[in-house]
């Protein structure tokens, strides 16, 4: 299935946000997660189902003022 | 010492961690700063280098409290949902809400602001809102749940330190039990100095110390000003005044 990665098009095995995560190698890593704009809590994500097109933004703490 | 939504910070400054020439760096200056609370973002995370936990693992040594922003939302659902991701990465209810209105200035958009604001304080959020000194819009922050005040001294990341004094002072003197915070655009510290004597509660700053050419003496720079500009709060400075007044007895001076 192809989904909107951090603003980049990518293909993935994956049905739910989770898989998609573990598919990406971010399955243990620690990001937050947003799928068309809205919040998806890490403990929704297995059940979060994509669809064609999603757009998913996966963040982790970074350099801030 | 400040007291932030029931939590006394030993220490009247906060400190960004971007812009350091290097993390050995960062976590000096953070040292020499005695900064009690780092600001934090979030950011995409690019993949197979995962920059992200490298820099989380820094950031968990330097033993302050962190408080993530939302810099760069240019929107009110922007900045809700960088909270909210920012909530769950650092566990922490405090946020830094930044909901910026020009792109040149980088001021606050207050109408957004007060909106996120009330949003995010509906969800349990403890907002520290980055606004401009305008009191109108400190009302309606507090009223939206803010319990803090950030108000810029100058645009972010101009070293201009504080560009209006009397609307500083005139928050200060409006709020006398708000923790206010003078958030942006310091450059060097007399600036913090500054506002710290006027009754401020703290400064945040990181400009000014990351992209200083040795930004750990820079910090503790800042650390020191922030300490004296606290002590001269405490000891009540005098009252300026346009004539002058001699400081050495006139009686008894001779007659020559």
């Amino acid at each position: 299935m192809k989904i909107i990665v951090n603003g980049e098009p990518r293909e993935v095995v994956a049905d739910t946000l989770a898989e998609a995560l573990d598919a990406l190698g971010l399955g243990e890593a620690k990001v937050a997660t947003a799928v068309n704009e809205d919040f998806v809590p890490a403990t929704l994500r297995g059940g979060h189902r994509l669809v064609e097109g999603d757009r998913v933004e996966i963040v982790a703490p970074r350099q801030g003022g | 010492m400040p007291v932030f939504y029931g939590t006394e910070i030993a220490s009247r400054m906060m400190l960004g961690t971007a812009q350091y020439p290097s993390p050995a760096i960062l976590a000096d200056a953070f040292r020499r700063s005695r900064a009690g609370i780092a600001t934090v973002s979030v950011r995409r995370e690019a993949g197979e280098d995962q920059a992200g936990q490298a820099f989380w693992d820094l950031i968990k040594e330097l033993n302050v409290a962190l408080l993530p922003n939302t810099a760069g939302c240019h929107s009110v659902r922007e900045a809700v949902t960088t909270a909210h991701m920012a909530r769950e990465l650092f566990d922490t209810k405090w946020i830094k809400l930044e909901v910026i209105g020009h792109a040149d200035t980088l001021q606050p958009d207050p109408f957004g602001l007060v909106e996120a604001a009330r949003i995010l304080t509906e969800d349990g959020f403890q907002v520290f809102p980055y606004c401009t000194e305008d009191l109108v819009l400190c009302d309606r922050l507090l009223d939206a749940g803010c319990e803090v005040l950030m108000p810029w001294g100058a645009p972010i990341g101009t070293g201009l330190g504080l560009n209006n004094v009397y609307g500083l002072r005139s928050l200060r003197a409006h709020y006398p039990d708000v923790p206010l915070v003078v958030d942006a655009g310091l450059g060097v510290p007399s600036q913090a100095a500054q506002a710290i004597e006027m009754g401020y509660d703290a400064v945040l700053l990181n400009t000014a110390v990351a992209k200083a050419g040795d930004p750990a003496a820079m910090a503790e720079g800042f650390a020191l000003a922030v300490e004296a500009g606290a002590l001269a709060a405490q000891a009540d400075p005098m009252e300026p005044r346009d004539m002058a007044a001699p400081s050495t007895p006139v009686l008894g001076k001779a007659f020559l």
